[in-house]
């Protein structure tokens, strides 16, 4: 189990952080420290506690015991402070289907005050912009309506992006795409913590893989 | 403005937008609204009768079709986890309520607009000037009452299983206050049983003070109920 120790570059900072999920140990002294522009790859098996870790980040799962900073805020006492700055992607793309794409990411971009002009940047940037601009999210196959969900987190200028299985359901051109779009969003400033048991996606894709197991991070 | 009002006026826009694309309630709702009170007027089969109980009619076809309308709008949010999102993401959950609260009561006042027209075609139903004000008044702080209440438990039923059942279980004693109130206030605005009209004014402010109520207790509580 490695230490992490803190850097005026950190997005991430946990030291030794213990969260409880119901009445079991969901982390159990997890140690993780991600710099700004890092694409980050949680590995384990199921129940190791990747999710858990994901959703501390998010401020959503509390921290019982140890140290915790996500872009600079303390989840140990203002974890509520967090969400706006973060986007947490889980299984679901949390899209409204009978809304087209554009209506999708502007009602998503109208949560932060986003121009007419970011909305369409971010579109833009997920290769969402054009025909599929217009289609219902019903419409859609998978891998867009990931693209969709990735837009909205740009368009909600999500500083860290915590991505929990985002390959899945998708193609193999879908996950290459996806990888892509990572890439592009981390050169655009964003940092990614993702969850994911695509080992072959680990090697090509993420700067940095981080073994979680039995609520351990090492 | 405010952030509240301006995330507040957004999640209304995109209610009544999934409306407007979907047209669950204007191609089924308001039909089925509809023919509760063709049902009504043929169980009834009595025109005196009919114009006696033609306010309780209005209404109940209003909650009835309220329970539709409710479970439609938290429909839409869990279909591919949106409202999770939006609290994930740290969105003011009394600004989701307010939005979502307005939406409903857009389509709860067009509905019952429509529910009016029937009650004066099918159950003969007469209004003076004086009357016919006070009738939209009745609806329009019903409307508020309902549409708070409905968000609020609707939220907090959106989330467990068998809410399809749950929902009415929950929600109609609630709306009980609501469901008299209106009556009476209807009453006198239709001059039943030869009340006058100046008899509705108190129940008005009975509704609205109804609506005030779970207005508040809904913009506070809200967050916590759907994160429960």
């Amino acid at each position: 189990m490695s230490e992490a120790t803190p850097t005026s570059n950190e997005v991430v900072y946990l030291d030794n952080v213990v969260a409880v999920l119901g009445e079991f140990p969901a982390l159990a002294g997890a140690h993780l420290s991600v710099s700004r522009g890092e694409i980050v790859l949680l590995q384990g098996p199921n129940g190791a506690g990747k999710t858990s870790l994901l959703r501390v980040c998010a401020g959503l799962l509390p921290v019982e015991r140890g140290t915790a900073r996500v872009l600079g805020i303390d989840l140990t006492t203002q974890r509520d402070q967090v969400r706006s700055r973060v986007g947490l992607l889980g299984h679901q793309n949390g899209l409204y289907m009978d809304l087209t794409v554009r209506q999708n990411i502007a009602f998503w971009g109208s949560m932060v005050g986003a121009t007419d002009s970011e909305i369409s940047s971010a579109m833009s940037r997920m290769n969402l912009d054009g025909r599929l601009a217009d289609v219902r999210a019903s419409k859609l196959s998978a891998g867009q309506r990931r693209r969709c969900a990735l837009a909205s987190l740009v368009v909600r200028r999500a500083e860290l992006w915590l991505l929990d299985e985002p390959h899945a359901g998708l193609d193999a051109a879908g996950r290459d795409e996806l990888d892509s779009l990572l890439r592009d969003a981390v050169k655009a400033g964003a940092t990614v913590v993702l969850a994911s048991h695509e080992l072959d996606r680990a090697t090509t894709l993420a700067s940095r893989i981080v073994h979680v197991d039995g609520g351990v991070v090492s | 403005m405010s952030s509240r009002l301006r995330i507040a006026r957004a999640v209304a826009r995109k209610d009544l937008a999934v409306e407007w694309s979907s047209r669950v309630v204007i191609n089924q709702v308001a039909p089925f609204a509809g023919v509760v009170m063709v049902m009504f007027a043929f169980a009834l089969d009595n025109d005196g009768i009919l114009q006696r109980v033609a306010p309780g009619l209005v209404w109940l076809a209003t909650l009835f079709s309220m329970l539709v309308v409710v479970q439609r709008a938290f429909a839409v949010e869990s279909a591919d986890g949106a409202l999770d999102s939006l609290r994930v993401a740290g969105v003011d959950p009394g600004a989701i309520f307010l939005g979502k609260s307005i939406a409903l009561m857009v389509q709860l006042f067009a509905m019952q607009l429509l529910l009016l027209g029937c009650a004066v075609v099918l159950y003969n139903v007469n209004m003076s000037g004086v009357g016919f004000l006070e009738a939209i008044v009745t609806l329009v702080a019903a409307t508020c009452g309902l549409g708070f209440v409905g968000t609020l438990y609707g939220g907090l039923a959106a989330g467990v299983r068998g809410r399809e059942t749950l929902l009415p279980l929950l929600l109609l004693p609630v709306v009980a206050p609501v469901l008299i109130g209106a009556t009476r206030s209807l009453e006198a605005a239709f001059g039943s049983a030869g009340t006058a009209t100046s008899d509705g004014w108190p129940w008005i402010g009975l509704l609205a003070v109804f609506a005030v109520l779970f207005g508040a207790v809904g913009t506070v509580a809200f967050g916590p109920l759907v994160d429960e």
